[in-house]
This record gives structure tokens, C-alpha cells and sequence, in this order.
């Protein structure tokens, strides 16, 4: 909504070359992305913990739902690209190498936080799958 | 500051940069999460871009609930986005992590002094320089080989015939009884074996790509693919880089994609942006 108003060519006005399929207009603006800005303001960005919010574990598992969502990791392994395998947060060691050491308020009990956010992530993915495949 | 009320934080930046010879930046025509007036917090040499949020959406317990919902994530991060991109382009900033809320000016100070060293360092780092976004995918899918002389019809080609395709090798020296279902595996195996083929080539192009560009970035970032759903394409994403450049870098950076689009037939290359420096803002020991 805002982002129409923006004052000169938005940001995130995406520009695609090369031909696709039939839908894809070539060469004109689309419309950003939704993926495009979660993954910026929600993933990347500047983490400096507010005192009110989300306390920062419950902010790393939205982080790591919202990767969910975003990434088709399934489809990338398929066509054999797999850098993010290096990646804490979707690495099976996600939670002890992530989550400690971020904020000087993380006062989480580590090793319960990790297996946590393990099972929760299984469990997302299970969820995700199903829903993809339901389509 | 009333009980109900947060802070929301959109964007630090230096307290020297909203100033210039005319006087301070005016950002009261930008309207942030929930319609509220941006404003600023200055303290430690430092200026946060804030609005005042209703605690009964963006508090602890509402946040948690809202950011599980795809419509509501979709506006906020649309207003975030749109107040730090407008801000970008007024003056050099770090934009902050979306939902980053406090309970009031004094504890935004707080942060800033905090974490002042850090902060500085990084608007030194990115403040200022712009990412550009470059997706790839793979041209097209393979065509599905059609007959000579009748291309466009029978697109779905014949129905398999009953049994494992994986089986086809062994059936390849069934004699002239192979018939129709033996011409159908050949075909079909030198499909798969052409759409293996095209993949790989897509990869690599791919990689060549993003190193290419890297080598022009100050900076890079990968992301992991996205999903079809997101993307609204259906091929495999094959890259999702973000580069880091001085803005005067901008027009050789988007020349270069357009010449490797160019390079590569096979690869759909979708480049946005410019976007703030989001990618490169955190001290990401991620990548």
C-alpha cells in the first residue's frame, strides 16, 4: 500500500530480462515482491533488541518460520544448490550456534531453545510440505 | 509515554546527517506502521527513526500472534519498508529489523548508547551505499520435444505406458515387439536426459553470474531460494543474491546484469532495487 506512494521508482521495482513463460511481462515494472521485502526487513536488517517486543527467541522462530515460507529448499536440492547447508539457521545445529551471543539479553536456557526450535522447525516443515503439496 | 504505547523503530542514522545548510530534514509527510507520523530520537550522536504503536497490536503477546499472519505481515512490512526507503533516499541510514519495539524514548536512548560503537561502525560500512537484488531461473522449462510437423498440439504427449520409466534400459533390446511403448521410453529418457542437461547448464550459468557480478559488489549476500508460491514463478530459483554498491556504481551494476542477461539465454535474470542497504546492515556472521 505505502510503497505505491513512494515519491520516486519504488525500490524493489524489479526488472526482468530474458524470456520466461508466457505470464511474465518482459521488461516492465512488477509490482515488489512480498518475498523480496520479508526477507529483507525480517531476516536481514539491523538486530538491536527492543525491550518491548517479541523476546529474541520468539523473534529467531519467526525468523526461521518466515524462511520456511520463503525458501523452496526442496526445489533448490533438486537442482543441486545447497549453500545455505552452511547456514546456522537451517542447519541441524541451528539453535546452539544462532541463538547465544546475539543480544546481551538473551538469557535463554541454550540447550532446551535449541532442541525447541528443532522440533519446531520439523514440525513447519512437515506443515509446509503438506500444504505445497495440497495445491 | 502513555502505557499502551510502544516505539517502533524503522532506521538509525547519524544525527549529523538530518541536518544540512537549509536546516533539518523534514520527515513529517512520511506515515509509518499503523498511519502513525514518523518522528525522531536523537541521543549518543545518533537519530532513530521511530513511530508510537499501539501496544494492544504491537505488543509482546499481539506481535507474536500478527507476525503468524500473512496479511498483516504483508502491510507492516510494506509500511516498514516504505519508511526506510523513503528515508534512504534523504540521507545515509542502517535500517532496523522490522518489529524492534521499545517501551519508550528513554529506552530507544538506551539501545543507541549501547550499542553506539557498533552502530557507528556499520552506517560507516553501509550507510549511504545501496543493494541491488538478482534473482535467476532457468529460461524455460524443456520443451516437451514435439513431433515434427505438428508442434504446438498434443503438448502432453502420449500416456506412459503402465510400468517403471526406470526400467526403459532394459526394455531398449526387447526387439522390433517393443513397438509404441519402447519409442515412447526413448523419447522420454532422451527428454529427462535433455532437461538434466539444460538444469545443469542453468546452475552454472548461474554461478557464473553471481560471481561475475560479485566481483563488481563491495559486497554480497545469498538468500535461499524462494518459493514458487513467492516468487510467482514456477521454475526452480536459481540464485538470490543481493550486491552492495556505491550509488554512482548503480548504472555500470545494472548495465552488467543487462549484459549477462544478454550472455545467458538460458537463465530469466530478475534484478530490483535499489534497495537500502537491508542486506548488509546486521554484522551477519551468517555468511
Amino acid at each position: 500500500m505505502a510503497a505505491g506512494n513512494s515519491p520516486m521508482p519504488g525500490a524493489g521495482a524489479a526488472q526482468r530480462y530474458g524470456s520466461g513463460n508466457g505470464a511474465a511481462t518482459s521488461g516492465g515494472r512488477q509490482p515488489t515482491n512480498l518475498g523480496d521485502i520479508l526477507e529483507r526487513v525480517l531476516d536481514k536488517g539491523l538486530v538491536i533488541a527492543g525491550d518491548i517486543q517479541v523476546n529474541l527467541l520468539d523473534i529467531e522462530l519467526l525468523t526461521i518460520k518466515l524462511r520456511l515460507v520463503i525458501a523452496s529448499l526442496d526445489t533448490a536440492r533438486e537442482v543441486g544448490i545447497n549453500w545455505w547447508e552452511n547456514d546456522p539457521w537451517l542447519s541441524a545445529d541451528a539453535g546452539r550456534r544462532a541463538l547465544p551471543g546475539k543480544s546481551a539479553r538473551g538469557e535463554v536456557d541454550d540447550g532446551d531453545a535449541a532442541g525447541r526450535l528443532r522440533e519446531e522447525n520439523r514440525r513447519l516443515r512437515g506443515r509446509i510440505r503438506a500444504l505445497e503439496s495440497g495445491r | 509515554m502513555s502505557e499502551d504505547t510502544g516505539i517502533w523503530t524503522y532506521a538509525i542514522t547519524e544525527d549529523g546527517h538530518l541536518s544540512g545548510p537549509d536546516g533539518e530534514v523534514d520527515l513529517s509527510w512520511v506515515t509509518g506502521v499503523g498511519e502513525a507520523k514518523v518522528r525522531i530520537i536523537t541521543c549518543s550522536g545518533l537519530t532513530a527513526l521511530v513511530s508510537d504503536v499501539s501496544l494492544a497490536e504491537f505488543g509482546e503477546g499481539a506481535l507474536r500472534e500478527n507476525l503468524e499472519n500473512l496479511d498483516w505481515l504483508d502491510e507492516v512490512a510494506r509500511e516498514h519498508h516504505y519508511v526506510i526507503d523513503a528515508a534512504a533516499r534523504l540521507f545515509p541510514l542502517l535500517p532496523v529489523r522490522l518489529a524492534t519495539v521499545y517501551s519508550g524514548d528513554a529506552a530507544v536512548c538506551a539501545a543507541l548508547a549501547e550499542h553506539n560503537g557498533q552502530l557507528f561502525d556499520a552506517l560507516g560500512r553501509v550507510g549511504g551505499r545501496v543493494e541491488w537484488g538478482v534473482k535467476a531461473y532457468p529460461a524455460q522449462e524443456p520443451e516437451a520435444a514435439p513431433e515434427s510437423g505438428k508442434p504446438e498440439s498434443d503438448k502432453a504427449g502420449p500416456a506412459p505406458p503402465a510400468g517403471n520409466l526406470a526400467g526403459g534400459g532394459a526394455g531398449e533390446d526387447a526387439g522390433p515387439g517393443g513397438g509404441a511403448g519402447l519409442a515412447y521410453l526413448k523419447r522420454r529418457r532422451a527428454q529427462l536426459t535433455a532437461a538434466r542437461e539444460t538444469k545443469a547448464t542453468a546452475v552454472n550459468a548461474a554461478q557464473a553470474v553471481h560471481a561475475d557480478l560479485t566481483a563488481k559488489a563491495t559486497d554480497t549476500r545469498l538468500y535461499p531460494a524462494q518459493s514458487a508460491q513467492l516468487s510467482g514463478v514456477r521454475q526452480p530459483m536459481l540464485l538470490n543474491a543481493a550486491y552492495l554498491l556505491d550509488p554512482g556504481d548503480s548504472v555500470t551494476f545494472t548495465a552488467a546484469v543487462a549484459g549477462l542477461a544478454t550472455a545467458h539465454r538460458e537463465l530469466r535474470i530478475e534484478l530490483t532495487g535499489p534497495w537500502p542497504p537491508y542486506s548488509f546492515a546486521g554484522d551477519d556472521d551468517g555468511h
